[in-house]
C-alpha cells in the first residue's frame, strides 16, 4: 500500500477529530488571546471589547522595561550556564557503554518532568537555615552558624540551571550519539591529546548545533514562572511571573494578553532562528 | 589514569547536583516531627501515609492521577489518527496541524494556559475539571505525536503492501499490522503525557486554579502557608513513579533512539 494523495472526501475522515480538536482548543483560544489584548479593560476585572493598543502602550514604561531586561538576562545566563556544563558531559556520556547511557537518560527524564513546584521546595529546602548545605559547612568547620541563602538571584539561578540542565543534556544527546567518531581519531592519530582533540575538533564541527542548543534553552528559560517566585525577591520576577501575575491577581486580562502576545513573538523569532541554524548546518553537512 | 578520573569526577559532579535536592526532600520526608530538618530527627513513614490518609492530599492525588489519566488518552486520540494520515496519505498542507501540536510544547507554557483561560473564560466554562482534561491533552499532544510519527516511519512498508495485495482493506491492515507495530510507541506516548500532566502546574491553575486542587497546585498553596514534610513525601513519589515509568519505557522500547528523534523533531 503506497502513500498517496487523499482522493475522496472519505479520505479525509481521521483528519477531522485531531484537525477540529487543534483548531477548537489550540488556535481559536490563541486568537482569543491576541483579540483581548486589543480589549478595553473595565473596572473589577472585566474588559469589553474594543480596538485600543493602550495595553501595548505599557511596554514603554521603566517597569517593564526591567523586567523584560531581567527576564532576558536571566535566560541568557541560564542557557550559557547550562551548554557550558551539558556539552562536554553529553559528549562523555555517549562514549560510555549504552547500559550506562540508559540509566542516566531514565535519571534526568525523571528530574526534567519534575514540577517546577517540587523543584522550587526542594532548593528552598536545600537552600534554607535548618535543613540546607550550610548546616554541611557548619559540620565541616568552614562556618560558625547555619544560614538562609535564599530568596536570592543566586538561588534563582542554581533553580533554573537544575531545571534547564537535563533538558539541554537530552537535547544535545542526538547529535554527540550521530557525532562521526573518525574525526576525534583521525586527531589523536595525529597526535592530539583528548582535550585538545575535544576543543579544536568536536567543538566546531558541533558550533551550529551548540548555538541552536543556546536558543533552545534560552527560550525554555524564558517559560519558567514559578522558581523567580519561589526562590526569589519581587524584583527577580521575569516577564513569565509577571503575566501569571496580572492576569489571575491584577485581573488585567488584556495587558497580560498583550505581554503574552509579546513573549510569543520573542519565542517565535527564537525558534524561526533555530531552524535557520539548523538548515545551514544541514546544507553544509 | 587521570582522564578516567577527571570522567569520574565529572559525572560524580553532576549526579551529585541533580540528586543532592532530593537526597534532601527525601531526608525530610522521615523527619519524626512536623518540622523539616536535615539530617532527619527521628524516623517515620507517617508523611507518606498522609497522602493517603489526610482528605485534603488525598483529594488533590486522585485528581491529578485521574486529570493524567484521561488528557494523555485524549491526546492519544488526536495524535493517532493525525499521524496515521500523515504516514498513509500524500498531503503537504495536512503538515499545518503536526505543527499546531507541536507548538504548545515549544512555547513558553504561560502562553497556552493564559489562551486556554482567556478561551474557558469567554464560553463560559472556565473552572470546570473536564477543562483541565481537554486543556492538558492540547498541551502535550506533542509527546504521542511525536512518539508516533516516529513508530509510523519505522514502519516497512513492504509489509503493509505485501498485506494489500492479499486483498486486506486500510481498516484490516490497520488493525492486523499496523496497530501492533506501533503498539511500543502508543504506550510510550501516552506515558510520557501522563507523567508530564501529574507534574504540570500552570495550565492546570489556570483553567481550574480555584475550583480543583491537583498535586502541584497543592504543594504550591501548602508553600505559602509553611512548610510540612507532606510536601516531601509527596515530591519524592513523583520522582519515583517518573522513575519507575521512564524505567519501564527503557526496558521495553528504545530509550536513545525515542530520545533522538523527540529532540531532533523539536529542534
Amino acid at each position: 500500500m503506497r502513500r498517496e494523495p487523499p482522493r475522496t472526501i472519505a479520505d479525509y475522515t481521521p483528519l477531522a477529530f485531531p484537525a477540529i480538536m487543534l483548531i477548537i482548543f489550540f488556535v481559536v483560544p490563541f486568537s482569543t488571546m491576541i483579540a483581548v489584548s486589543f480589549f478595553r479593560r473595565q473596572q473589577g476585572g472585566f474588559y469589553t471589547p474594543d480596538f485600543v493598543i493602550d495595553n501595548y502602550g505599557r511596554f514603554l514604561s521603566a517597569f517593564f522595561g526591567g523586567v523584560l531586561g531581567f527576564s532576558l538576562m536571566l535566560a541568557i545566563m541560564v542557557a550559557v550556564i547550562c551548554v557550558a556544563i551539558a556539552f562536554p558531559f553529553t559528549y562523555l556520556l555517549t562514549k560510555t557503554s549504552r547500559r550506562v547511557q540508559i540509566v542516566w537518560l531514565v535519571c534526568l527524564l525523571s528530574v526534567l518532568s519534575l514540577s517546577e513546584v517540587i523543584i522550587g521546595f526542594a532548593w528552598s529546602t536545600l537552600f534554607s537555615r535548618t535543613a540546607g548545605i550550610t548546616n554541611l559547612l557548619v559540620a565541616a568547620g568552614l562556618m560558625s552558624e547555619p544560614q538562609a541563602l535564599l530568596p536570592g538571584f543566586g538561588a534563582v539561578l542554581t533553580g533554573m540551571v537544575y531545571q534547564a540542565l537535563p533538558y539541554t543534556i537530552l537535547v544535545l544527546y542526538p547529535a554527540l550519539v550521530r557525532l562521526d567518531p573518525t574525526l576525534l581519531e583521525a586527531a589523536r592519530t595525529l597526535g592530539a591529546s583528548p582535550l585538545r582533540g575535544f576543543i579544536n575538533i568536536i567543538v566546531p564541527a558541533l558550533r551550529n548545533t551548540i548555538v541552536a542548543t543556546l536558543i533552545m534553552v534560552f527560550v525554555f528559560a524564558l517559560g519558567s514562572y514559578l522558581l523567580p517566585q519561589i526562590l526569589g525577591r519581587p524584583r527577580h520576577w521575569t516577564l513569565s511571573v509577571l503575566i501569571t501575575d496580572q492576569a489571575i491577581y491584577q485581573s488585567n486580562m488584556p495587558f497580560a494578553a498583550a505581554m503574552a502576545v509579546f513573549l510569543v513573538l520573542i519565542s517565535l523569532a527564537l525558534v524561526g532562528l533555530t531552524l535557520l541554524v539548523g538548515g545551514r548546518r544541514e546544507a553544509t553537512a | 589514569m587521570t582522564d578516567t578520573f577527571l570522567r569520574r569526577l565529572g559525572f560524580a559532579v553532576v549526579a551529585l547536583f541533580l540528586a543532592g535536592p532530593l537526597i534532601v526532600v527525601a531526608g525530610v520526608s522521615f523527619n519524626e516531627k512536623q518540622s523539616l530538618t536535615f539530617p532527619p530527627e527521628g524516623f517515620s513513614m507517617a508523611w507518606y501515609g498522609q497522602i493517603f490518609t489526610d482528605p485534603g492530599w488525598r483529594s488533590a492525588l486522585i485528581a491529578s492521577v485521574l486529570l493524567a489519566a484521561l488528557s494523555a488518552a485524549l491526546a492519544v486520540l488526536i495524535a493517532l489518527p493525525l499521524s496515521w494520515f500523515l504516514w498513509r496519505r500524500i498531503a503537504p498542507w495536512a503538515n499545518v496541524f503536526r505543527l499546531l501540536g507541536v507548538a504548545p510544547f515549544i512555547l513558553p507554557p504561560v502562553i497556552t494556559a493564559l489562551g486556554l483561560l482567556t478561551f474557558w473564560a469567554t464560553i463560559g466554562f472556565y473552572g470546570q475539571p473536564w477543562t483541565a482534561v481537554i486543556s492538558h491533552a492540547i498541551f502535550f499532544v506533542t509527546l504521542p505525536l511525536v512518539t508516533l510519527s516516529l513508530g509510523f516511519s519505522s514502519i516497512d512498508r513492504s509489509l503493509v503492501e505485501a498485506a494489500a495485495t492479499m486483498g486486506a482493506d486500510d481498516r484490516l491492515v490497520l488493525r492486523t499490522v499496523v496497530l501492533p507495530l506501533i503498539l511500543p510507541y502508543l504506550v510510550s506516548g501516552y506515558a510520557f503525557a501522563f507523567v508530564l500532566s501529574l507534574n504540570e502546574y500552570i495550565v492546570a491553575y489556570m483553567t481550574v486554579g480555584f475550583t480543583m486542587e491537583t498535586l502541584p497546585i497543592k504543594i504550591f498553596n501548602a508553600l505559602r502557608y509553611g512548610y510540612t514534610p507532606t510536601m516531601a513525601s509527596v515530591s519524592v513519589f513523583f520522582v519515583a513513579i517518573a522513575a519507575v515509568v521512564f524505567a519501564l519505557i527503557a526496558r521495553f522500547g528504545d530509550l536513545p533512539r525515542l530520545l533522538g528523534a523527540m529532540a531532533s523533531d523539536e529542534s
